[in-house]
């Protein structure tokens, strides 16, 4: 039974259509990667399912319910929290008030809570009341995962967490990952990072053009079929 | 020499009214990039319904008292049923629902108090004044004014900056996009926002009628020096729309020393002034 | 396949679809027709009409050009203006200046009190535009109330109380002699008649003004920015330079038309010239009514708004309060007005200033010369 599953996923800015019926599942603390070019139509997935983006009423369901006409204010308290592209931390806020509002939508207790957000990433605690425009990038993704955490959600949707960061980094970022995943929660993750997203995936789709052009286990995928996929050849 | 000292401690006092005026403006532009155009003519609604209390024997303070929390429920429902269906990128629609809202404030004021001018009467303290030595004397009532200025101000950035439902406005200034993912409510979020700008309206309402003659035709130069307060304080700050208040303040008096007809004048001069040379204000905070 | 291509290639002939840019529509040609009746029939009007009938016109003609340039600069620029009462005023002023001061005769005073008015916008401009959006609509508010304070110190100009202007002024109109001779009326029913085609005539400069601007590229860089300033100003639009202009001209036009309407009525104030009802809250009601954005638009609204204030006027503040509750509701379930409701339903545009782009398909001789 999938914890969080679309039906005919369909998705538009203005007239411009993005999506074109997507169906997917995620099972209960199961970890999934999207791949695809850009404009592929990964972000907007993750926008169209946490409600930022209006969609069709029955297309979304968590817990065997329809969410889809649902606010993104109401889907957080459901459990499922987004980490935006891009960061977009709140500018005028510090790094502890970042983390701090992202309880706000907290409907249920969990293992996340300031002191487990600070022990995940021990690099923020000492930055706490710094604004959070002033940390480097890598600094700003762990403030943007930990907000998110701190709904204590089920389901993680992580939208491009390595852009734009070294390699460094972005491999403390997935430790940290894997700390959270092994909590429990279920992450759907979206990667340019092809070896990164497979390499820590369960399953993975693979868009293109607004549609699923693959799906399966990362093992079972070869490269020329990634390949594809991917550019739509 | 004297004369000037009095004209600048005047300016301040007067700074202090305009502050109240403007801080409502303030919060409102700040969270929700909104301008009221009927701004003025609500704290003028505002000072009307302290009358009609007063009227019915009800003592000015707990007239006053009463009023506040009303104006904040009238601006949670202004917000709530009206403004938030005009939401969006468009400027427009914003600015002529208020711009329509406030001719029918105006209109609807004359209709119900007639043009006639009003006062609130605080008695004895009308004229009250504390004297500062030079033969100087500083009204109590104006000063009692500058002291609520700074009192909302000081509550108001408790309120955003020492509790949860504070970061939630802040959040919503700053994005409401993602604020809408941490759980906020940017609907709720906007109706408290408008209804927190009406209460502090029927704060600076008291304070107008009590320092002058007021009817219902004065709300839009209220809504002016509102607005250049703000601007000249700087966007999402409040202490910089205080400091803006008193630049207006100032410009009056020092106006109104030089030639009494110039009090208006010079106070909207010293606005494009600030415009000219700061245009982001003296204490801009917000990224706009 | 994909969808979109542009080109099939037979053996003996290539079949290319080619696109053009059109601006007539079959209604606007229709409207041409009938527009130019309209406008002989109103130059006609003053041989057989009352003056009653020339002073109501006198007023629609006048709100219309008001209200077509608040629609260029609110609905084509963006520019939100509650302060276009500035330039009635300065304009106002202008030519009770021009003509009691200087002596000048009316029509010219006219011209240049609308040249002033521009030369008052160009400053006014630099600073206002400092301000974006809701901002930049009370900081034209507050260059309003500077002109009013302004004008109201000076005492030639009647301060804060105002004037009047002598009878001898407007009965020196050029032509007026003429006309009162040939139409065989006395002096006031000529000058009727004279500021009534010279309102026409601001009238139809006016469309003329606006819908030249329109079909410039200038209009073209306005609908661009319409959409986003940035993506206007990455193609090489200069957001600055248009608004400008845009917001200078109108100054001009309606200086103008404040010069006018303040000869017609020969008593200035500096509340009248400026007053905010008049110059702005009637002329934004009219162009929201009647659809904002669109030349078809102002038409509409200044009709409805004169039956409205024909009618219901007498009702004081019941009157301007059911306008402003008209206002709301328009914005809120009508927001591109009565003509926009029209032209949406019917795909109508009867002012040819949009551009279409239509594919022609056509085939194009190979090299032998074969069709």
């Amino acid at each position: 039974m999938a914890m969080l599953e679309t039906h005919d996923l369909t998705a538009f800015y203005g007239d411009f259509q993005a999506l074109f019926g997507i169906t997917f599942t995620l099972g209960e603390g199961e970890t999934v990667a999207i791949i695809g070019a850009n404009g592929a139509g990964k972000s907007t997935f993750l926008k169209a399912v946490a409600g930022l983006l209006p969609r069709p009423a029955r297309a979304v369901r968590f817990d065997n319910r329809d969410i889809g006409a649902l606010p993104a204010y109401d889907i957080v308290k459901l459990g499922i929290a987004l980490v935006p592209e891009g960061r977009r931390l709140f500018s005028s806020l510090s790094v502890e008030e970042n983390l701090l509002v992202g309880a706000y939508g907290r409907h249920t207790d969990g293992p996340w809570d300031l002191p487990a957000i600070y022990r995940l990433f021990p690099a923020l605690r000492e930055r706490r009341n710094a604004p959070s425009t002033a940390l480097s990038g890598g600094q700003q993704q762990m403030v943007a995962i930990g907000r998110s955490l701190m709904s204590n959600p089920r389901v993680l949707l992580c939208d491009e967490l390595s852009l734009g960061l070294a390699p460094i980094i972005i491999r403390d970022i997935y430790a940290a990952l894997a700390d959270i995943k092994q909590r429990g929660t279920s992450v759907v993750l979206v990667e340019q990072d092809l070896l990164h997203a497979m390499s820590v995936a369960d399953r993975a789709y693979c868009f293109q053009e607004g549609r699923v052009s693959l799906t399966g286990r990362p093992q079972d995928l070869s490269r020329d079929a990634i390949h594809a996929a991917y550019f739509g050849l | 020499m004297l004369g000037w000292i009095d004209t600048l401690l005047q300016g301040v006092l007067l700074g202090g009214l305009y502050s109240l005026y403007a801080t409502g403006l303030s919060v409102i532009f700040g969270i929700m990039r909104l301008v009221n155009l009927a701004h003025g003519d609500l704290i003028v609604l505002g000072a009307f319904l302290i009358l009609a209390a007063t009227s019915a024997g009800v003592p000015l303070i707990v007239a006053c008292a009463v009023v506040v929390p009303i104006m904040f429920a009238l601006g949670y429902a202004l917000q709530s049923l009206l403004l938030n269906r005009a939401l969006g990128r468009n400027i427009l629609p914003p600015l002529l629902i208020t711009f329509g809202l406030s001719i029918i404030v105006q209109n609807g004021l004359l209709e119900t108090f007639s043009a006639d001018t009003r006062r609130l009467d605080v008695g004895p303290l009308q004229s009250a004044s504390l004297p500062i030595g030079g033969g100087i004397a500083i009204g109590i009532m104006p000063l009692i004014g500058l002291v609520a200025a700074v009192a909302v101000i000081l509550l108001l950035n408790a309120l955003f900056y020492r509790t949860a439902v504070g970061r939630a406005f802040r959040a919503t200034s700053d994005d409401v996009e993602i604020a809408q993912l941490m759980g906020i409510n940017n609907r709720s979020i906007y109706a408290l926002t408008m209804g927190i700008s009406l209460a502090v309206c029927a704060l600076a309402a008291f304070f107008l009628g009590t320092r002058a003659n007021f009817d219902p035709s004065i709300g839009p130069a209220r809504l002016l020096y509102a607005f250049e307060a703000v601007i000249i304080g700087g966007l999402g700050s409040l202490w910089g729309t205080l400091a803006g208040g008193i630049v207006v303040g100032l410009a009056q008096t020092i106006g109104a020393h030089i030639d009494p007809e110039w009090q208006l004048l010079s106070g909207h001069i010293a606005f494009l002034i600030v415009l000219v040379i700061r245009p982001r204000g003296l204490f801009p905070r917000a990224v706009d | 396949m994909r969808t979109g291509s542009m080109s099939t290639v037979t053996k003996s002939e290539k079949v290319r679809t080619r696109f053009a840019v059109v601006r007539e529509t079959r209604a606007s040609t229709i409207t041409l027709i009938l527009a130019v009746s309209a406008i002989v029939i109103l130059f006609a009007l003053p041989a057989f009409a009352s003056r009653v009938l020339l002073q109501e016109l006198f007023y629609v003609f006048t709100m219309l050009s008001l209200a077509q340039l608040w629609n260029l600069l609110a609905g084509s620029a963006g520019l939100i203006s509650v302060g276009q009462q500035a330039f009635v005023g300065v304009g106002a002023y202008a030519l009770f200046a021009f003509t009691v001061i200087a002596g000048l005769d009316a029509v010219l005073s006219i011209v240049l009190s609308g040249a002033l008015a521009g030369l008052v916008a160009i400053p006014a401009a630099l600073i206002v535009f400092r301000l974006r959006g809701a901002y930049f609509a009370i900081g034209t508010w507050v260059v309003a109330e500077v002109c009013r304070l302004v004008l109201a110190q000076v005492k030639q100009l009647g301060g804060g109380t105002g004037t009047s202007l002598p009878p001898d002024i407007a009965s020196s109109i050029v032509g007026l002699d003429s006309v009162r001779d040939f139409f065989a009326v006395r002096g006031p029913a000529a000058r009727d008649m004279m500021v009534y085609w010279l309102a026409l005539l601001l009238a139809l400069g006016t469309f003329a003004l606006v819908y030249r601007l329109l079909r410039s590229r200038h209009g073209l860089a306005l609908s661009a920015l319409g959409d986003s300033e940035t993506a206007a100003e990455s193609t090489g639009v200069d957001v600055f330079r248009t608004k400008f202009l845009i917001y200078v001209l109108t100054a001009v036009a309606t200086g103008m038309v404040g010069a006018l309407i303040f000869l017609q009525k020969a008593r200035i104030s500096p509340d009248a010239a400026f007053s905010l009802i008049d110059w702005t809250a009637y002329v934004i009601f009219i162009v929201v009514i009647g659809g904002i954005g669109s030349m078809e638009g102002p038409i509409i609204g200044v009709a409805i708004f004169y039956l409205l204030q024909y009618y219901l006027a007498a009702l004081g503040s019941w009157y301007l309060m059911l306008l402003g509750a008209l206002a709301i509701v328009l914005m809120l379930f009508a927001p591109s007005g009565i003509w926009g409701v029209i032209s949406h339903s019917l795909d109508l545009s009867l002012f040819p200033v949009r551009r279409k782009l239509i594919a022609i398909t056509g085939s194009v001789p190979d090299k032998d010369g074969k069709p």
